[in-house]
């Protein structure tokens, strides 16, 4: 029972960093823009967010300084895609390119240093519940943040004008712009919240779970988010379940494997990928569910004038 | 439309240049000497190639302080090395290598396995060059190959781990199920039931020499399943770190870790590379190189359990000095029968001493460890 709960906290604690980058493509992508450089965005801001908690001494800095970081390398992105209107998954692929060579670069002389000792978190009272005390109410308050940004997304996308607006805009930004709304003020400023989104998600991962910074840390998790937007057909709760989903495949895989049971764990490391692809395809199957899940003019440039 | 198509490719060829440029570097570039003294030979030139990033307090790291303390020892006025880092495994290896072939280099280290073919092919086109290839088996006339007994040292560590446990539960993280890996978890296991026969392992593999969060993870579900005191042969410090964060205890692994986990470090199984290095620059120099196949351990300073933290008790460190006399000695062998698989099947008659055939194709956990190994039927 007891070893349940620790999995269900490794779960939630896995899954935080996914469901943040996710919540934040999501924007990007329900704005019109598909974003592949996730996983440079993710690297740069975890060098980031390592540094400022490193030298400012606070952990918070550093998730300050991760979704900077994280939204510059978005702004770039975004500079790149919606003024000039390059080419989105060539431009995302160089930006992920960049962004793990330029963190190695900067982060060198961040590896193997360390950070101050976490003090452990708990949630008054309901920390000392037993089993969901450990399972749930023992985190760190991004685990907690990711749920609330989750449902403020939700609330946003569905329930305020702006919202509509940006869904609208990944819809048909001609329509949009049309109606005298600035298409490409507001991809941006998608593109660049999506990014401080995948910069607090990066920091997470350097301050928090794993406080270190080595190169190429984040290890994937930016294609994973990459993969959960579709895997959730661009729905701000399946983005947490999604997640939470994926974190709790690989930790059950693990503790498993601790207790003498395989599973091969090359499937695991597949089943994101394999799910979100039979997501796509069972979308795909007719074109009214892919106008009803997919944003229409995803990875598509948008010209003002034609 | 063509002049945008035009700045694309222009900033697509910037980022990567970016990028490429940020991955490699090189040091002492080989000064040319301004006017040599007639009676002063050439310097040796001599070149590394790592596959990881040299920062990485790991398995490049601990070659690279073996390079520099072997320069050291010896003078750069007598030994000059270049190194390139961050080198794939595969094709862009083998240009690697003939590049600084084609720089004068004459002593050339590669020193990761998968450098294997390219070193093998280079070496072949370049007979007046001298290679050494690190963990490999295949060798010619100017192709030698080294390694460390590395399981020595985790014999050492399984010692201090099967001391110290109090739940007599181990834990391991590893990378992949091969010989080498199999054999660190098999020496762990055999140092900790040298002194406490009750001692089991519990192993988990990430698939990834590399990849810290899920190193994490996967000492947290060792930790979480009762094991307290871990080893990795993965290259991060993370399931250290994870150690050290629930309270329990782990050691470093390649280089010296004491710095990341004060509490829990027991140790750090580390490379010295520096003894070889320094053998192989003389027998450069003075022309006795010659083909052969190196493997030192303990004994010879290529391995050894560093910093044994101050906590230990005595008992404890008494136990680890035994043990690491053995070894030295030869009075402890870590792999000698009798020796039964975890399935009871007996690998190694009694008093057999295994050759290294044997412990090349190692494929079995030894009894105490907990599971099977994964496989690909």
């Amino acid at each position: 029972m007891n070893e349940l709960a620790l999995l269900i906290a490794a779960t939630l604690a896995a899954g935080t960093p996914l469901a943040i980058a996710g919540l934040g493509l999501l924007l990007n992508e329900r704005a019109g823009v598909v974003n592949l450089g996730a996983e440079g965005m993710l690297l740069v801001s975890a060098v980031a967010g390592f540094a400022a908690a490193h030298d400012g001494g606070s952990e918070w800095l550093g998730f300050l300084a991760g979704a900077a970081g994280g939204a510059a390398v978005a702004a770039v992105f975004g500079w790149l895609v919606v003024w000039l209107n390059t080419n989105q998954y060539a431009t995302g692929l160089a930006v992920s390119l960049f962004g793990s060579g330029f963190s190695a670069f900067v982060g060198i002389g961040y590896v193997g240093k360390q950070l101050g000792e976490q003090p452990p978190h708990r949630v008054p009272f309901l920390a000392d519940l037993p089993f969901v005390g450990p399972a749930l109410f023992r985190h760190h308050p991004v685990v907690y943040l990711a749920i609330a940004l989750v449902a403020a997304a939700a609330y946003f996308l569905y329930r305020t004008r702006a919202g509509l607006l940006l869904r609208a805009i990944g819809e048909s930004p001609q329509s949009a712009h049309a109606l005298g709304y600035g298409v490409r003020r507001i991809r941006f400023a998608a593109v660049v919240t999506g990014g401080a989104l995948c910069g607090i998600a990066g920091a997470y991962l350097s301050v928090v779970y794993t406080p270190l910074w080595v190169e190429g840390m984040v290890a994937g998790r930016g294609w994973i988010a990459l993969a959960l937007t579709v895997f959730a057909t661009w729905r701000p709760a399946r983005i947490l379940l999604g997640a939470y989903l994926f974190g709790g495949v690989t930790m059950l895989q693990l503790h498993l494997q601790a207790r003498g049971v395989h599973v091969p764990s090359q499937f695991m490391a597949m089943l994101p990928y394999v799910s979100t692809i039979a997501v796509l395809a069972l979308i795909s199957r007719n074109p009214l569910w892919i106008r009803l899940n997919m944003p229409a003019s995803l990875g598509k440039p948008f010209f003002p004038g034609a | 439309m063509n002049r945008s198509f035009t700045r694309r490719i222009a900033l697509g060829a910037l980022l990567l240049g970016a990028t490429l440029a940020a991955c490699s570097k090189k040091e002492a570039p080989p000064a040319p000497a301004a006017a040599p003294a007639p009676a002063k030979p050439e310097p040796l030139k001599a070149a590394f190639i790592y596959v990881g990033p040299v920062g990485d307090a790991g398995w490049s790291y601990s070659h690279d302080l073996g390079r520099r303390a072997a320069v050291e020892k010896l003078g750069a006025d007598k030994v000059t090395t270049t190194f390139v880092e961050k080198v794939p495994e595969g094709p862009d290896a083998e240009r690697v290598l003939r590049d600084l072939v084609a720089q004068g280099n004459k002593l050339v280290f590669a020193t990761s396995f998968g450098f294997m073919e390219s070193i093998v092919k280079v070496a072949k086109d370049n007979p007046e060059v001298r290679f050494e290839h690190a963990t490999g088996y295949k060798t010619s006339d100017n192709l030698r190959v080294y390694e460390a007994k590395f399981y020595e040292g985790a014999y050492l560590a399984g010692v201090v781990a099967g001391k110290m446990t109090k739940t007599n539960t181990l834990g391991f993280v590893g990378s992949f199920p091969i010989p080498e890996v199999l054999r660190n978890i098999n020496a762990y296991t055999l140092g900790a039931q040298s002194v406490n026969p009750k001692v089991k392992t519990r192993v988990v593999w990430v698939n990834s020499w590399f990849d810290p969060p899920k190193e994490t993870e996967a000492a947290q579900s060792l930790l979480n399943q009762g094991a307290d005191v871990l080893l990795q042969n993965t290259d991060s410090t993370a399931v250290l770190q994870a150690a050290e964060r629930n309270g329990k205890l782990g050691f470093g692994w390649d280089s010296d870790m004491s710095a990341f986990a004060p509490k829990a470090h027991l140790g750090s199984v580390a490379l010295n590379w520096a003894v070889y290095y320094e053998k192989s620059f003389r027998e450069a120099m003075d022309n006795t190189w010659k083909t052969e196949v190196t493997k030192w351990g303990v004994k010879e300073g290529m391995i050894d359990y560093v910093k044994p933290a101050s906590f230990l008790p005595a008992d404890v460190q008494q136990a680890l000095e035994t043990a690491r006399e053995g070894l030295k000695t030869g009075a402890v062998a870590v792999f000698k029968g009798p020796l039964v698989d975890n399935a009871g099947k007996e690998v190694l008659a009694k008093d057999a001493v295994a050759d290294d055939a044997w412990k090349g194709a190692i494929n079995f956990y030894v009894k105490g460890v907990e599971g099977k190994v994964p496989s690909g039927n």
